[in-house]
This record gives C-alpha cells, sequence and structure tokens, in this order.
C-alpha cells in the first residue's frame, strides 16, 4: 500500500492542478530511488539520532496508570524530540529529499504551529529559504510558535480566508507551490495531500512505531495490546501503526469531537464525515451535500481540520484500525491528569488520545498494555488552557 | 462533430480566433449571471466558460476565490449552475464549457452530473483538479452522455504528456500562461510565445490560453500563435463591482475589445 498510482483502495490519489503534476511525479520518483540510498538512509538517521535525539523514551506511566486503575499505560515521548513534537521526523527526511533534488526552498501550512516550526528548524539546519502558510486565527492562538518560526528565519505568511486555520492555510500553500513549484519543495505535514505525500510522510513518520514495537519488546518482553493516537491529518498515528500492520495489536484513533459530534463544531471526519477529495485525495472529509468543504472545529489547533489521510480512510473501512472521538472538555480533562499524575505538559493534540483512555482503560486487565503517543509538548498551548480553565471557573 | 468543435472549424475558416469569456455562475446573483451570459455571448465571445463556485478554489487567485464566495454565500450550487446552463441553452448556441472543482460534481455523482449538463445543453467540463491520472471515471461517464472533458496544459508539462493530452483532451486544449493560479496580471512571462510554438508542435488540437490574460493589448499578442484565449479574472473583477444594468453595458462593451484582436484580416 498504496499502489502505484497512490490508491489505498478507493481512496488517495493524485487531485492536483496540471502544473503541480509533473512535481510530483518527479518527487516519487526522487523518494523511491533516494530513500534506498545506503548513503541517505546513514544521513537520516545520523541526524535522528544526533540532532533529533532519537530514539525517544517509551515512559511506563506508572502513576497514570494507577490513576486509572488497569492496564499498564506507555508513553511514547514524541514530546522529547526537538522542537517538541513528532513533525521533526518527516521534516527532517523531507529536508534532506528537498536538498538531493535541487529545491532551495521550503514551504509548509501549519496549524499548531508544531509542523511549521520543525520546518523551519530543518530549513535553518540546511541553509534553505522558508515560509510559513498559517491561518490568522492559528497565529493568534498559537503566538509562541509564531515567534519561534521567525527567530529560526522563517516567513510566516497569515493567511485570512474561510476560518482562517489549517484549512485555508494549506490552500494558501498549494497556490503558492503551483507558482513556485521549480525550486520548491512542499513540506506537507501530515499523511495527507496528494500522492506520494501520505506515503512518504508516513515512512518517515514509522521510527515513531519501530521504535516502540522495540522498546515494548525490551520493557516487558511482549508486545502491546492497543495503540492510541490522536488523529487530525494522522500522521503521529499512522507512524506509530505501521510497523505494528500485521500484528494481532488493536488501534485506535483519537479525533478531535470539538463541541460534540453533533454539534456541527468538531474536526472528526472519520467519526462523522463522509467521502470526498479535498487537498489532493480522496478520503473522508467535512462536506455539505453539495460537496463544499465544511469548517472544522477542535480547541487543539493541530487537529481542526476538516479532512484525513487516505490510509486511515482504509484503515477505517478495512476494520483494521477504530476511530473514536473526544471532545474538547474531555481533552482539558486528558491535559490536567497527565500534568498532576506524571508531570507531563501534553499538547492538546496529544491530549486527546490521553482523554480517551479512561473510556479505554476499563476494558483492560492489569496484565494488559497500552502504549500511547504523547505526540507533542503542551507549552505552546498554555494560553489557550489558562483561558478554557478560567472559563470554567 | 460537437457544438466546440464547429466554432473551431468555423472560427478557423475564416481566420478568426476564439474569445472564450469566463464568469462565475451566481455572481453576484443568478439573474445578472443570466443577463451577463447573454450580453458576453452577443458581444464577441465564442464560447462561454461558467465557474462552479467552491469553498476551496486552490487554482483560484483572489479575485476568483471571492467571486466564488459571492456566490457560495447566494446559495449557489452545482444544480443551480446546471440550471443557469439550461436557461442560457435557451436563448444561445454558444458552446457552455463547466469549470469547477472535482469534489461537488464528485458528491453529485460523476454519472449523474454528466447526463444533466447534457440534458441542459452543456458541451463540456474544465476541472482544474482532475489531472489525467485520476480521469478514467469521469471520461468514461461524460464519454456516455457525450459532454467534453477538456484538459489543461501547464508550463511544467513535459513533452510526452503534451502529447498525450494533447490526444485526450476534447474540444480543445486549455494551455495554462503562467506557472501559477488565476488572476489578472500586467505583463506576460517572455517564455510564454515560445512555449506555444512547443506546443503547437506537439498537439494537433485547438489550443486556448488561459489565467492572467486581461487586457486587447494582450490578447492581440497572443492571438497569432493560438485558436482561441481564456480571460476571466480581469472579467470577474467588473462583476466585484457590480452596479446595476449599466456594467452589464460595461462589461459587454470590454468583451467586445477583447475580440477585436482576435478577429483576423487586417484589424489584427
Amino acid at each position: 500500500m498504496p499502489d502505484r498510482r497512490g490508491h489505498f483502495g478507493q481512496y488517495g490519489g493524485r487531485f492536483v492542478p496540471e502544473t503541480l503534476m509533473p512535481a510530483l511525479l518527479e518527487l516519487e520518483k526522487a523518494y523511491r530511488r533516494i530513500s534506498r540510498e545506503p548513503e541517505f538512509r546513514r544521513e537520516l538517521s545520523w541526524y535522528l539520532g544526533h540532532y533529533v535525539g532519537r530514539p525517544t523514551p517509551l515512559y511506563c506511566a506508572h502513576h497514570l496508570t494507577d490513576a486509572l486503575g488497569g492496564p499498564r499505560i506507555f508513553l511514547k515521548r514524541e514530546d522529547l524530540a526537538h522542537t517538541g513534537a513528532h513533525k521533526i521526523n518527516n521534516t527532517v527526511g523531507q529536508g534532506l529529499l528537498a536538498r538531493r533534488m535541487g529545491k532551495t526552498r521550503l514551504i509548509a501550512e501549519t496549524g499548531a504551529g508544531q509542523h511549521g516550526v520543525a520546518t523551519a528548524t530543518v530549513a535553518a539546519l540546511l541553509g534553505l529559504e522558508c515560509e510559513i502558510y498559517m491561518g490568522s486565527v492559528d497565529i493568534r492562538r498559537q503566538r509562541l510558535n509564531v515567534v519561534r518560526m521567525e527567530m529560526l528565519g522563517a516567513r510566516v505568511v497569515p493567511v485570512s480566508s474561510g476560518s482562517c486555520t489549517l484549512k485555508n492555510a494549506m490552500n494558501e500553500a498549494i497556490r503558492d507551490w503551483v507558482t513556485h513549484v521549480r525550486h520548491t519543495h512542499y513540506v506537507i505535514g501530515s499523511v495527507a495531500g496528494p500522492h506520494p505525500y501520505p506515503m512518504l510522510v508516513r515512512d518517515f513518520q514509522a521510527v515513531i512505531g519501530r521504535e516502540s514495537k522495540a522498546q515494548v519488546r525490551r520493557q516487558t518482553g511482549r508486545l502491546p495490546q492497543v495503540l492510541v493516537a490522536c488523529v487530525g491529518g494522522g500522521s503521529n498515528a499512522m507512524g506509530l501503526f505501521y510497523p505494528f500492520m500485521d500484528e494481532p495489536v488493536r488501534f485506535i484513533g483519537v479525533e478531535a469531537g470539538g463541541r460534540g459530534l453533533t454539534s456541527g463544531h468538531h474536526s472528526a471526519p472519520l467519526c462523522a464525515g463522509t467521502v470526498g477529495m479535498l487537498h489532493g485525495s480522496v478520503g473522508y472529509l467535512l462536506q455539505d451535500s453539495w460537496g463544499n468543504i465544511r469548517e472544522a472545529h477542535s480547541l487543539a489547533p493541530g487537529l481542526d481540520y476538516p479532512g484525513v489521510g487516505p490510509e486511515h480512510s482504509y484503515l477505517k473501512d478495512t476494520g483494521r484500525a477504530e476511530y473514536v472521538a473526544v471532545t474538547d472538555e474531555e481533552a482539558m480533562e486528558g491535559f490536567k491528569l497527565l500534568a498532576r499524575t506524571e508531570g507531563i505538559l501534553p499538547a492538546l493534540e496529544s491530549a486527546h488520545a490521553i482523554a480517551y483512555l479512561k473510556k479505554l482503560a476499563p476494558q483492560y486487565t492489569q496484565e494488559d498494555i497500552i502504549v500511547v503517543s504523547l505526540s507533542g509538548r503542551g507549552d505552546k498551548d498554555v494560553d489557550v488552557v489558562a483561558k478554557e480553565l478560567g472559563k470554567r471557573k | 462533430m460537437t457544438r466546440i468543435d464547429k466554432v473551431f472549424r468555423r472560427l478557423k475558416e475564416k481566420g478568426e480566433k476564439a474569445l472564450i469569456p469566463f464568469i462565475t455562475a451566481g455572481d453576484p446573483d443568478y439573474e445578472t449571471s443570466r443577463r451577463l451570459a447573454i450580453e458576453i455571448a452577443a458581444r464577441g465571445a465564442d464560447l462561454l466558460e461558467l465557474g462552479i463556485p467552491f469553498s476551496d478554489p486552490l487554482a483560484d487567485g483572489p479575485t476568483i476565490q471571492a467571486s466564488s464566495s459571492r456566490a457560495l454565500k447566494n446559495g449557489v450550487h452545482f444544480a443551480s449552475v446546471l440550471a443557469l446552463a439550461g436557461d442560457l441553452r435557451r436563448e444561445t448556441d454558444i458552446p457552455l464549457i463547466l469549470m469547477g472543482y472535482y469534489n461537488p460534481i464528485l458528491q453529485y455523482g460523476l454519472e449523474k452530473a454528466a447526463r444533466d449538463a447534457a440534458q441542459q445543453g452543456i458541451d463540456g467540463f474544465i476541472i482544474p483538479d482532475l489531472p489525467l491520472e485520476e480521469a478514467a471515471s469521469w471520461r468514461a461517464a461524460t464519454g456516455a452522455a457525450g459532454v467534453s472533458v477538456i484538459f489543461l496544459a501547464a508550463p511544467t508539462t513535459g513533452p510526452e504528456r503534451l502529447k498525450t493530452l494533447g490526444r485526450l483532451t476534447q474540444g480543445f486544449l486549455y494551455y495554462v500562461s503562467v506557472t501559477g493560479i488565476t488572476g489578472a496580471r500586467m505583463e506576460l512571462t517572455r517564455e510564454l510565445i515560445p512555449e506555444l510554438l512547443r506546443v503547437r508542435a506537439l498537439v494537433n488540437c485547438p489550443i486556448a490560453v488561459g489565467f492572467g490574460i486581461s487586457t486587447p493589448e494582450q490578447v492581440k499578442k497572443l492571438a497569432p500563435y493560438v485558436d482561441g484565449v481564456v480571460v476571466g479574472s480581469a472579467i470577474v473583477q467588473q462583476v466585484a463591482q457590480f452596479s446595476g444594468a449599466k456594467t452589464i453595458k460595461h462589461i459587454g462593451d470590454f468583451v467586445a475589445s477583447l475580440k477585436t484582436p482576435l478577429r483576423g484580416g487586417k484589424d489584427a
């Protein structure tokens, strides 16, 4: 998976303007060739080890386990990777690839700013020019990351169309790419977008699952019963799941339920969406009956997106993975729970995965193991959290 | 022979080139669109492109984005565009081409979209985010209904791909003048004319050039190298400032001024 044309069953594909088609074909060819070269693999693994700080720990969260009173919970600490989230795994990979392809400029879309920071970081590292598209609402709610990107030498371009969040930022990034495709590489931050991105981003993020598998075996002598990760576009989830695909392990992806699935204000296309095409690939998405894309909502800017990666759409249909939703309010509880029990502030995105443990843990015994992807750290979210907590007092 | 083919053949015989104006259906409202289209057809357009409004028009610049959202705010959707085309067909013989993004057509149903379009007298579709590689189902649906699928080619399209596109497109090949999105531009790129010569050498079908072309001077410069010229944003910009019957006449005058350099003979 995917097939030669980038399809995962009926999902995926390459629905882009003709101007970009040659670039996608070139990217796919370059990726297939370069990713096999021993020299590239050595270079990538050197950067992952010495620059990103991999392997990240698989931490047995005793206090959280006690608080939930059931299965042993292990946290895959992507929050401890350089720049504070899993996004860097992908941007280092794509950055090295782009440099080998002779591209001199990187662009990216960002919601929470984590992918923007990770792209700006790699651009600084590799000496590439960098512009980041970010919705003006997200610029407001993720101020810290905007400052970080600017310090790293990137230009942050505010996008003020529609809901002024991730979807609109991605539209604008695609428009930039159409215009500057000859020397620019578009660093898509999730397992979404046209082929080969869903495959390529998955492969770069699969390091999360490969490490987790080895670590959980080393620490416990066996494989976990369940893997849990939040799903916006779905890159940390796909990265964790993929190396376990042929193992008898349950996969649970947690979408952002926003104000509730029946409220119309959520970001849960897998739980409550329909099949359509957005940003270059077919998958589940939020749309009206005429095929116009609906605005998503989530307290977590990184999940605030109306689409999802095509491979997740496929895994939903085949039943290999299950997808559930957690509301803004539950995610806030997840945030507090992890902070108080383990002394870790999770990103609001990752807090969705933590929050779901309250529902999941009672289904398992103390003999069982759950691995949760802690995809990012919560420093960026303290303003939003403080405001939400204030509201609830 | 389709209505589109007939127009290009007739123009060729007369030594003329086609003017292909674009307006967004339902911008600023349904009735104005209808009257504008009729005026445009009467004032020198040879084919007419009707834009289907969409929430995320990622091949379009700010002008057409804004136009699309005005139409959406008025509740215009794919079925209303079909209805508008049907109304136009009762009043004019001009080939009607719908230009829109894939998802609204996919949601409506590919076969139903092609069938209903044919029934309303629509001649073809341009779908900027449906490249050749993904177009098999759509080509089958439109083929059965007798509606043309017009492909786009771009400055980044290589020679082999150009040949394939030239062979598979129906009616004409839409050549995108810039590596970029739609929107009026002051200057044509220096490479454009050599590129048009390159395209001409590789394909046999009529070639229309579009994206960024906004003045009669630009149209005149391009006319010798193509079979048709598409003008979109420059017209839509004027719709944005719409103020009644005067605007319709004004846009009609603009369309006439764009057609003049395409008429061939001495005044070209």
